[in-house]
Formats: structure tokens, C-alpha cells, sequence
């Protein structure tokens, strides 16, 4: 496949995050949200970002669209878009910048339509707006857009609240690829939706992927998701990356501790049922190193035996619950 | 036939009277106007049971009246027509106009959202106490009462001092710990648990499901386990159904049930989840064939076995498969009346079907 190809190649990566760190900052103390993260995503790539909630992927998502609000802060580090430095944008690069080269798909498709506009007036908004198209043109290559997401043109004329969660979340995403960007993020795009719904968007963003060839982001804590979908991915926790490696590699061989219990944490669709354990509560990294090669491509941060030995430990008490029921 | 070490070590289910049974069950809601007579059938005609000491899941999508089921069986709902059994005792001619404090003491409920469920301003020994004192097991005296919350605590796997902190110092697996820990101190039979599991930290959702089992196992509790998680599902529950449009489609041992799908809908879900050993698998045709089956099914697989006649007004149940697994669907021919709930497919990808 020539897509994965293009993301191992030698070629300019379109976003290259480095040691990028985020605080949080109170009167009090202030928390770093994201801890030295570095990451790049090549042409046409998917890139994953694996994490449960608070290990600081949406952060990210925020700081490369420069969406972050106090109390948050960028601390260090470096983000650049096709060689552009995304951090030293003036207002006016910046709203160039947004939709036109990034564009992002938020969690909620609900809260990110305005519900008394109708989504034909919200799709010609980004036209006139960001590309200087006249209402009649616009209006037009809405419909295109609404096509292109198997959406009936005439629901131009629909309300949001007039559309069911799939609809308004593929009508999202026309929106997001309108200007054709090169990086899409997306963030936890079908944590809301049905299983069946949810297969859908995703094969609809495949689709419009190779379509358009646009790199994309992609967070989600849904693990049997993100290795369907993405080339390569990392798995964050406590604002660090645990561990990074192509998708296959991650689903075949995960090394980091952590990384295995993300991934017991989804029960297999097929074969025997085993006890799995997830991550036991308790259970916390810290002072989590920087990342090692462990084999071409797979990054691990080095785990002190005493984590490995914590998670085990829980794991065979637990397994000692469950047989001890069992019998 | 033993699926596995788990499946085969599990108490045998008893012969005798079901710890819940669920006839006919059907639930209309009235909608338009005040002088409106148009109505939704979120629920029409559902037969459950439930034995002791089993776990069953039930599955469906947003919309197919998975949890206005649960909430007709826990008597948060008037249901329009049917009969909710426990111990084989009709709850609903018992009890006439709300449910007794006998049936709760029977049937306990857990929610999806451990948030929403616990009150902030009490301690999380408030929530236990009360449903001690209320239904009376909390013992004669208060050092019984005092060993009894110890004890509840042990057993959902949190720490006894725990018992002094409020629901926001706990994470949410936590939270919905107590919220389990509650439901048991009345002691029931029968626990109804919806979406448990959805709101939590993916990486503490299997504790909480490990939790389930051994409450089944070590206390013989019978759960409704209410899910759109197919791959939870099969991991808990012995046997699973599945709802569509407010009826139920296909019911039968979890694990034979997902290997051998019989009916579209359920073929549908099952290709739905992401599995990443079949990674790529998505064929939008295969798709589209039974997405036009579930909706619109002219031929019925069963159709010609002698044993088991076809229907389109009733909805015959075929046995598939080795009778052991207890594994029924729905035919296919079968075509509800109108005024059906549950738009789980209006979302065509065409989009002819939802402008229409």
C-alpha cells in the first residue's frame, strides 16, 4: 500500500512535535498535563494516540490547533507544520492556519453545530469565509461536500437536531476536510456513536483518506479501533509516551506494561474466554524515562522491574480471585 | 459441551423456577400533542428469563429498547402489557401500583453513570447504611451493622476506610464499586446493571466485570447485564440476546451465539466491532445486503425445514444450532407492524431511507 509506504519514507514529515510540554498552572501548584512529547506524522500518515482520559491526548490535539486557554500554557518544546513553527503564528497565520492546513473533528459532533443554523449555512460559512467563495458557488460545493459523505444534498436545508448522531458526525467531518487539509485531527470521533454507526465513520474516513491523501491524527482510548485504523501509534500515560511503534507491532508485541493492559482491557470477539485483568486500580507509573529502540521502529520507555512487578502481582492476585470462585 | 475452563466450573443452572422471567412485555410511549393517539412501541412482546445464579447480556444499539426494558423490569416504568416474574410470582399483580419494598429488596439496579448515581454531599458509608437500615440487614445491633459495611467493602474489592470518603475522592471504577456495594447490601436475587462498565477508564472496566462474575459465583446473584459491547458481552455473560426495534431477535449461549450469528441484525453488530485479527475485513456490499435483510428480509434461512415453519405475522423462534446452547433467532421473515421504536438503522449510508 503506497500509504504506508510514503510514511516510512525519507519524505518532510507535515507535523513534527518536539519535547513539547504542557502545564497547567494554578495559584497553587500546576500540573504538567503533557511531559516532553515528541512525535511526527508523515504525509498521508495515520498516527495514533492511545491514552485513557487525563493522560493528556486532547491536550496535544489543542496545543498543534493553538486552541489552549488558561489556565494551560505551552512550557517548552516545538511544533511545525510543513517546516512552519505552529507556536510563533501571528493571529492572522493562525486563522489561515486553522481548517485550511489542520482541520479537527471534535468528540461530540452535537456541541460542535450550531443548532440554529442550518448545516447548509454552517458548510457556506467556511467557504465565504476561509476560501473568499461567492454564496452561490459556496452553496454548491456544500452539496458536493455532503455527497461526498453519502448525505442526501438536501439535507442542506436540515437543522442539526433534524439528523441522527451518525449524520451530524459524517456532516462534521465534510466540514473538516471542506478546504482539503493536509493533517486532519480527530478527536475520539465515535466515542458517542454505535458500534454499527461507529464502523461506518471510520470506513468513511478510510475512504476519504486515500481519496484526498490527507494525514491524519487520531485519538481515541478504544484500542481494537486505533490498530484497525492507524500505520503508527503511541500510547501515552501521565503525559508521556509509554510507547511507540507501527500499529501491527503494538497489537503483535506489546513491551510496555502499561501497553498490555490497555490492551487486555478489550475482550477478543473470537477463541476461548480467558480471564483478562486490565490495569488494577492502584497501579501507577512514575518518573516515567525517556523512550529506548527496543527493535527498528518500536520505542519503549524503560520500565523499572518493581512497575512490571506491581502490574504482575495484581494481575495473578486477581486471577487467584477469580479461580478461587470459579472452583 | 465446556467453551472453557470459566464456562465449564460455573455453578450448574438450576432447573427450577427462574430468578426473573419476562412475558409478553411491552412498553408504548404516546407521542405528539396532548390529544395526540399516535404512539411509539418501544417494547412489544419480550420474553426473558433469567436463571439463578446467570448472567445474561443483553444487547442492542442506542435506540433499540435495551434500557426501557430494564427500566420496565425494575419498576421504574409502567409497562403496557406483560408479566415481570420473579421467584415465579407476578411482581406486577403483587404490587399493583409501585413496586414494594419486598420487590426491591429482590431486584437492584446499577447505572451507567457513577457520577450521577451517587449523591456528593453524603459519604459513601451514607449510601450502604441507608440501604441497610431500610430493608433491615443491617443486624440487631450497630457493631453488626458496622462488620456488615466492613464486609461489603471487602467484598467489591475497596478498603474499609474508603467507607469515610466522598464520591468525588474516588475514581470512577471506584464509584461504580460502591454503587455495586449498595445494590448488595440489600442482599437480591436479581441485579439489572446498565451499560455499568461505559462511563469508566477503559483500562479499570474489566475489574469492574471481573467483579460481576465473582458476585455471580461466590453468591449465585442472577444480573441483567445491558450492553452495546458485544466483546463484554461474550466475556461475561452465559448466555446473550439481542434487540432490535424493541423486540428481541436472537438469544443463545454468548459464545455460540457470536461465533454463529444467525440473524442479519446480529451479523450486522458482530462485524461491527473492531477486532484487530480482522483488520480490513469492512466490505460495504456484504453490508448493504444485511442492512436490506434486517430491514426487509424476503427469505427466511430455516425456510423448507419441515421441523420449523416460516412465518411473517409471528414471530417463530428457530432453534439453531446443538440444542445445549439454548440458541434461538427470530425468523427472518417476520415483519413487525408498524409504530415500532428503535431507529438504529436510520442511518443509511445512502440516506434515502431517512429523508423519506
Amino acid at each position: 500500500m503506497t500509504v504506508s509506504q510514503v510514511s516510512f519514507g525519507s519524505h518532510e514529515p507535515v507535523l513534527d512535535v518536539k519535547n513539547l510540554t504542557v502545564k497547567y498552572i494554578g495559584d497553587t501548584r500546576s500540573t504538567t498535563a503533557v511531559d516532553n512529547v515528541s512525535f511526527s506524522i508523515g504525509t498521508g500518515e495515520v498516527f495514533g494516540l492511545a491514552g485513557e482520559s487525563g493522560c493528556g491526548k486532547s491536550t496535544i490535539a489543542n496545543s498543534i490547533m493553538r486552541l489552549l486557554k488558561d489556565p494551560a500554557k505551552i512550557a517548552g518544546g516545538s511544533i511545525s507544520f510543513g517546516g512552519k513553527d505552529v507556536l510563533a503564528m501571528s493571529p492572522e497565520e493562525l486563522r489561515r492556519f486553522r481548517w485550511q492546513d489542520v482541520a479537527m473533528v471534535f468528540q461530540s459532533a452535537m456541541n460542535s453545530l450550531n443548532p440554529v443554523l442550518t448545516i447548509g449555512e454552517q458548510i457556506v460559512d467556511i467557504f465565504t469565509t476561509h476560501a473568499g467563495y461567492s454564496r452561490k458557488e459556496s452553496l454548491r460545493r456544500a452539496g458536493e461536500l455532503l455527497e461526498l459523505v453519502r448525505i442526501d444534498p438536501a439535507r442542506l436545508k436540515s437543522y442539526p437536531h433534524q439528523l441522527s448522531g451518525g449524520m451530524r458526525q459524517r456532516a462534521v467531518i465534510a466540514m473538516a476536510v471542506a478546504l482539503k487539509p493536509s493533517l486532519l485531527i480527530l478527536d475520539e470521533p465515535t466515542t458517542a456513536l454505535d458500534v454499527v454507526v461507529q464502523q461506518e465513520i471510520m470506513a468513511q474516513i478510510k475512504e476519504l483518506q486515500r481519496e484526498l491523501g490527507f494525514s491524519v491524527l487520531f485519538i481515541t482510548h478504544d484500542m481494537s479501533l486505533m490498530v484497525e485504523l492507524s500505520h503508527r501509534m503511541a500510547v501515552m500515560y501521565g503525559g508521556r509516551i509509554v510507547e511507540t511503534a507501527t500499529a501491527q507491532d503494538v497489537y503483535a508485541n506489546p513491551r510496555h506494561p502499561y501497553t498490555q493492559a490497555l490492551m487486555g482491557a478489550f475482550p477478543p470477539l473470537t477463541g476461548p474466554r480467558v480471564p483478562l485483568t486490565g490495569l488494577p486500580d492502584g497501579v501507577k507509573f512514575r518518573n516515567i524515562p525517556d523512550l529506548t529502540e527496543v527493535a527498528p521502529g518500536h520505542l519503549v520507555a524503560p520500565f523499572g522491574a518493581d512497575a512490571e512487578a506491581a502490574v504482575l502481582e495484581a494481575a495473578v492476585l486477581e486471577a487467584a480471585v477469580l479461580e478461587g470462585a470459579a472452583r | 459441551m465446556s467453551h472453557s475452563v470459566q464456562s465449564s466450573s460455573r455453578p450448574a443452572v438450576s432447573t427450577q423456577t427462574p430468578a426473573l422471567e419476562v412475558r409478553g412485555l411491552g412498553k408504548s410511549f404516546p407521542i405528539g400533542g396532548l390529544f395526540s393517539r399516535q404512539s411509539v412501541r418501544a417494547l412489544h412482546g419480550v420474553d426473558l428469563t433469567i436463571g439463578r445464579g446467570e448472567i445474561v447480556a443483553l444487547v442492542g444499539e442506542s435506540g433499540s429498547g435495551k434500557s426501557t426494558l430494564a427500566r420496565c423490569v425494575a419498576r421504574l416504568e409502567k409497562p403496557s402489557s406483560g408479566e415481570i416474574l420473579i421467584d415465579g410470582v407476578d411482581v406486577l399483580k403483587r404490587d399493583r401500583f409501585q413496586a414494594s419494598r419486598a420487590f426491591r429488596s429482590q431486584l437492584q439496579m446499577v447505572f451507567q453513570d457513577p457520577f450521577g448515581s451517587l449523591n456528593p454531599a453524603h459519604r459513601v458509608e451514607h449510601f450502604l447504611r441507608r440501604s441497610l437500615a431500610i430493608h433491615r440487614k443491617g443486624g440487631s445491633s450497630e457493631t453488626e451493622t458496622q462488620q456488615r459495611l466492613e464486609e461489603l467493602m471487602t467484598t467489591v474489592g475497596l478498603q474499609a476506610d474508603m467507607l469515610n470518603s466522598y464520591p468525588h475522592e474516588l475514581s470512577g471504577g471506584q464509584r461504580q464499586r460502591v454503587a455495586i456495594a449498595r445494590a448488595l447490601a440489600v442482599e437480591p436475587q436479581v441485579i439489572l446493571a446498565d451499560e455499568p462498565t461505559s462511563m469508566l477508564d477503559v483500562s479499570v472496566r474489566i475489574g469492574v466485570l471481573n467483579l460481576m462474575r465473582k458476585l455471580r459465583d461466590e453468591q449465585g446473584i442472577s444480573m441483567l447485564y445491558i450492553t452495546h459491547d458485544l466483546a463484554s458481552a461474550r466475556y461475561l455473560a452465559d448466555r446473550t440476546a439481542v434487540m432490535f426495534a424493541g423486540e428481541l431477535v436472537e438469544e443463545g449461549e454468548s459464545l455460540d451465539l457470536l461465533a454463529n450469528p444467525a440473524h442479519p441484525y446480529t451479523q450486522l453488530l458482530v462485524s461491527a466491532v473492531p477486532d484487530p485479527a480482522r483488520a480490513g475485513s469492512y466490505d460495504p456490499v456484504r453490508r448493504a445486503e444485511l442492512r436490506q435483510a434486517v430491514m426487509a428480509s424476503t427469505t427466511c434461512a430455516f425456510d423448507g425445514d419441515l421441523n420449523q415453519t416460516c412465518s411473517a405475522e409471528e414471530p417463530v423462534r428457530h432453534r439453531v444450532g446443538d440444542p445445549e446452547n439454548r440458541h434461538w433467532v427470530r425468523c427472518h421473515r417476520y415483519r413487525p407492524q408498524a409504530g415500532a421504536g428503535g431507529h438504529a438503522l436510520a442511518t443509511e449510508p445512502t440516506d434515502k431511507k431517512a429523508s423519506a
